[in-house]
């Protein structure tokens, strides 16, 4: 019963960011003011996440809200509170937007809003977090909180965005074909990033981390769907729901660490995996390789497992060697090293490794240790490998991963 | 610049931990220790004993008082201190996010204000 009543409410949210997400971004694509849209839907969102999920959401999500909306400014205006963008605002929805008001006809602008959410003159760093406040409609301490960064912090940075789409003129417009590889790449860099905060919480003790890879999720559903022919937009939904498949099996029940290679694969979610498969061959068809398509292909290698048994590592140290090609970065040169290891021998692998040792910004980056570790162990050269884990132990932020590698470390010891 | 990592407990919490767990917590401790040191970023730290052996001062009215005790009671307590060497302060809270305590209990970062600054600024 209490589960019953928590779906109801987790739908009446989803429903209620929906329709704010609808008419905060079709507001500020007309005026460019993201700020004044969202404080002028602000108390009617309140209302709407405080009583759908008790009345149920109403038939015209969208209509409710506004109506809502123009009722507190009525208020206001008698309390002659209201601020003068709000005022705008309100005038533009009963203007332009009332008389038609149906929820089918609303124009869906999201996706204007996240690409200027994900322009380049917007921070990196902020690009995640304003997707996440202006479609979703999440407050910035809750933002903050996943981002391990302070609410104030937060509160500043948002604010500051905010400011620059609308005195620097950033357009809210889906960029021309010439430039939307790289435009797009931004937006899905954001929604990645929200996933991948989430899902660094994998036992989910902290609630607001582990919602923010289903938000992720979310948002790459919503891509795919205001993208369909985008291969790369696929991509990374396959590459979220790939991952997701395997979050019950990446903790034992004692809450320690499993490595992917020792997962019980009969604890994966089947209908993800095969909503992923389907995605990627979809993407596929599009003849159009990129970054999130071959990291969802990674992905995919590891979850034929479950049907064959087996591991193709060649297959994955050829994706990874795709990946290096278009998308180099340490972290993939890292994980490619790990596949020729499976594939041709940890001397392989640990020379493939070696050939990173100069840069510098390894020294401190725990997954480089760990792995190099791992190979140096199934060397035997046990010296080695104890001060690779050591290091390892040393720059791991996650307790269970913590105690994983000092197991590891232990075993050494004693053989 | 410098920063100091103070770290924060439950020391009861501690104290009634199984052997074997306490054994894995300091190996933690080690590690970091020894990443801190490789990366040249250590400059001083140590583990405090709890606050039981602790004594608080206080002079008033001319008048020296002694409390047994530390000097807030509080949740968690003072159990440790890290003195490091960081660029900036996203550097010293991603090494007071790899400290074993930042799992257990609370980790707070603390920018030193070095002498010829706080002069400066009067």
């Amino acid at each position: 019963m209490e589960n019953g009543l928590e779906i109801a409410r987790a739908a009446a949210e989803a429903a209620a960011r929906q329709s704010y997400g609808k008419l905060v971004a079709w507001l500020a694509a007309r005026t460019r003011d993201v700020a004044g849209a969202e404080d002028a839907l602000a108390d009617a969102f309140a209302a709407a996440l405080e009583r759908w999920p008790q009345t149920g959401v109403p038939e015209k999500p969208e209509a409710w809200l506004l109506a809502v909306a123009r009722r507190r400014r009525v208020d206001a205006v008698r309390r002659r509170l209201t601020g003068e963008a709000s005022r705008d605002h309100l005038r533009l929805i009963a203007e332009e937007m009332e008389a038609r008001m149906t929820d089918d006809d609303l124009p869906d602008e999201r996706l204007r809003l996240m690409f200027a959410c994900a322009h380049p003159a917007i921070e990196a760093s902020v690009r995640a977090p304003l997707i996440l406040q202006t479609i979703l409609g999440f407050d910035a301490a809750t933002i903050a909180s996943a981002f391990l960064v302070s609410p104030a912090t937060m509160g500043q940075r948002l604010v500051r965005a905010k400011a620059r789409i609308r005195d620097t003129g950033i357009p809210f417009r889906v960029p021309e074909r010439t430039e939307l590889g790289e435009r797009l790449d931004a937006v899905l860099e954001a929604i990645y990033a929200t996933f991948a905060e989430g899902w660094s919480d994998p036992a989910g003790t902290e609630t607001r981390r582990r919602n923010l890879a289903t938000e992720g999720i979310w948002l790459g559903r919503l891509m795919a769907s205001l993208m369909p022919h985008e291969p790369e937009a696929l991509g990374l939904l396959a590459l979220m729901l790939f991952a997701e498949a395997r979050r019950a099996a990446r903790r034992s029940a004692e809450g320690d660490f499993v490595p992917l290679k020792e997962q019980d694969c009969r604890l994966w979610d089947r209908a993800l995996i095969d909503e992923a498969e389907a995605l990627l061959s979809c993407a596929a068809t599009k003849a159009v390789i990129g970054r999130y398509q071959l990291e969802a292909a990674v992905q995919s290698a590891h979850a034929a497992r479950r049907l064959t048994g087996r591991t193709d590592w060649p297959a994955i140290r050829e994706l990874y060697d795709a990946l290096l090609s278009i998308a180099g970065s340490p972290v993939v040169a890292i994980n490619r090293a790990v596949a020729i290891a499976e594939a041709d021998g940890a001397a392989a692998g640990l020379a493939a490794l070696y050939v990173l040792g100069d840069d510098k910004r390894l020294d401190n980056y725990q997954p480089y240790w760990a792995a190099r570790a791992g190979l140096l162990a199934r060397l035997g050269t046990t010296t080695q490998a104890a001060e690779a884990y050591d290091r390892a132990i040393g720059l791991e932020r996650d307790p269970a991963v913590r105690r994983f590698l000092q197991g590891k470390r232990k075993d050494l010891d004693e053989s | 610049m410098r920063y100091m990592l103070l770290i924060y407990n439950d020391e009861a919490a501690t104290a009634n931990a199984p052997r074997e767990r306490i054994e894995q917590i300091l190996a933690a401790y080690g590690a970091y220790t020894e990443a801190l040191k490789t990366s040249g970023a250590w400059l001083a730290g140590d583990r405090l004993r709890p606050t039981q052996a602790a004594a608080s001062v206080r002079m008033a009215n001319g008048k020296t008082n002694v409390l047994d005790g530390p000097y807030a009671d509080t949740k968690e307590q003072l159990a440790g201190f890290y003195m490091i060497e960081a660029t900036d302060i996203d550097t010293a809270k991603e090494w007071a996010g790899r400290c074993p305590a930042a799992s257990t209990g609370t980790v707070e970062v603390r920018p030193i204000w070095e002498m010829a600054e706080y002069l400066s600024e009067k």
